[in-house]
């Protein structure tokens, strides 16, 4: 159990790394938000993993909050891009434009 | 010997973040760094078993800050400038560490049961707690009910802080005068309307 749990940790740590690198380095800027995102997803494998090996099942719910957060915060940033702004009136220029 | 791993690597993370973040020049990439250190240290809230610290972490570090980091962006340039070493800030950031470095030896071990915080009103609220709210979570038990109306204050004043910026900014006021806009700000969308009412023309 111990040292599946490490095993488990030390993948996650790599791939987080390597995410973290890839956000560092990323040449274009949608690199970095998917890499950004990529760490967001390990953060949550890894509640959930820890949850399993503590025997804490409520951390799944906690998971999938964080999933939810890290989705919410992606789209945010890339309509951000898209759209220079974040507020509704994005909504009333697309009707416009309709 | 796995929380010690967990919380090893965590921490590991974090700097590698934090470094990165300190060597970068482009900002962009330092915003989404930063999103990514609150991810982490959320992530390390939770195995320290304080979810709801680590919620608000996760969605103002990671969430709301990087959203007014990328509006700041939009105004400023894009890579930092390059900059000297400014000595006195310096020095003043290596005299804080060094003393809270000099407070962190001096702190009661993590997790001893004889240390001041544990022995004063925690006792109570800690036996009291499964009976009086009946929630599993401790931390939260106290954060949302035995100081409920210290979070409900909170709330208020964040509330009303959120009201404020948005009357100063005129988020209301936009959709409706869009030519009150700045020149800067609605440069991309102007030009978008314009693009449609031409292909509207034509």
């Amino acid at each position: 159990m111990e040292i599946a749990l490490a095993m488990t940790l030390i993948a996650l740590g790599i791939a987080a790394t390597l995410a973290i690198i890839r956000a560092t380095l990323g040449p274009t800027s949608f690199d970095r938000v998917l890499a950004v995102n990529a760490v967001g997803s390990i953060a949550v494998l890894l509640i959930a993993v820890y949850g399993f090996f503590d025997g804490r099942p409520a951390f799944l719910d906690i998971a999938m909050l964080y999933a939810l957060i890290n989705f919410i915060g992606t789209i945010a940033i890339l309509k951000f891009f898209r759209f220079g702004t974040l507020g509704d009136h994005v909504l009333h220029e697309d009707e416009e434009d309709a | 010997m796995s929380g010690f791993l967990v919380n090893a690597s965590l921490i590991s993370l974090l700097t590698l973040i934090a470094i990165l973040a300190l060597r970068l020049h482009r900002l962009f990439a330092v915003v989404m760094l930063s999103g990514a250190f609150s991810l982490v240290a959320a992530t390390l809230f939770v195995v320290l078993d304080a979810v709801d610290v680590a919620f608000t972490e996760a969605a103002v570090g990671a969430g709301i800050s990087s959203i007014l980091a990328l509006a700041t962006l939009s105004l400023v340039p894009a890579e930092e400038k390059p900059h000297s070493i400014a000595f006195v800030p310096a020095f003043l950031a290596l005299a804080t560490a060094a003393m809270l470095a000099i407070a962190v030896t001096d702190l009661p071990a993590f997790g001893d049961v004889n240390a001041p915080i544990h022995n004063h009103v925690a006792p109570e609220f800690i036996k009291g707690s499964a009976d009086d709210i009946g929630i599993p979570n401790v931390v939260t038990s106290v954060l949302a009910s035995y100081r409920g109306y210290d979070t409900l204050g909170e709330t208020v004043v964040i509330f009303t802080a959120a009201i404020a910026v948005l009357l100063v900014l005129g988020g209301f006021t936009r959709p409706h005068h869009p030519k009150n806009k700045s020149p800067k700000s609605q440069s991309r969308i102007t030009k978008r309307r314009k693009n449609g009412e031409g292909k509207n023309a034509g």
